[in-house]
């Protein structure tokens, strides 16, 4: 595998990573957590994918204004992402329509996917992290 | 003498809401604060389900915990009243006393 060619020439190996996100930003640390660890993947130029599921989906919900709560509004960095080149952004089909949202009510572009799409994309990674 | 509920879950992450509406009497308030606001939104099954029980019981969503989350009063379920930190200060001394469902 070109993999281990990689590997003997002493060039790091590319691994897929993917971030699953499933809680709402704010009342847990969990989503403000899972960005650190997205920079730090694409820092060491890795195949990093950003997925949200359940009340994930909640995290790049469009309009949030946190002044009022005195937390930092950190939902623009999902729209920086893409400068540094995390651009596989995916998002559940069935968790956006229990919570009533569609694609336009989030605030970067995603692919909007099927669980059944979405199971097979997660078998496909080498390291899966859960936030 | 009549309680002031708090919720702060996710009303899909746990079952502190649907607990909070099975015990607390006709009467009680209940406010959903931090991420149990998403309970308060139209077209969620939580919102279906709080809507049923606006009549004996009122049913507050704090505004500035909305806000932060991207949601306006416009997309609350009606019958459910918005307040601000002032107006959860008049609730706590309005009620008998708080209990909260974390």
């Amino acid at each position: 595998m070109s993999d281990t060619q990689d590997e003997g020439r002493g060039i790091p190996k590319v691994k897929r990573f993917m971030l699953v996100n499933r809680k709402a930003p704010y009342g847990t640390i969990y989503a403000l957590e899972a960005l650190e660890v997205v920079l730090i993947a694409a820092a060491f130029d890795q195949d990093v994918s950003l997925v949200f599921v359940d009340d994930g989906v909640y995290q790049i919900r469009k309009g949030q204004q946190t002044k009022d709560i005195g937390q930092k509004n950190f939902s623009p960095t999902y729209r920086a992402l893409g400068d540094y080149d995390i651009e596989k952004l995916y998002v559940e089909r069935e968790s956006l329509e229990a919570r009533g949202l569609a694609a336009d009510d989030l605030l970067v572009p995603v692919q909007v996917l099927g669980a059944v799409e979405l199971g097979a994309l997660m078998d496909e990674q080498d390291v899966v992290f859960s936030f | 003498m009549a309680v002031l509920h708090t919720t702060n879950k996710s009303p899909m992450q746990t079952r502190d809401l649907e607990s909070c509406l099975r015990l607390s009497r006709p009467g009680s308030g209940i406010l959903l604060m931090e991420d149990a606001v998403y309970g308060a939104l139209k077209e969620t099954a939580a919102g279906t389900m709080l809507s049923k029980t606006t009549k004996d019981k009122r049913i507050y969503v704090l505004g500035p915990d909305l806000a932060a989350r991207g949601f306006t009063p416009e997309e609350v379920v009606p019958g459910v009243e918005v307040v601000d930190y002032g107006g959860f200060v008049d609730l706590a001394v309005k009620y008998h006393h708080v209990q909260a469902w974390v």
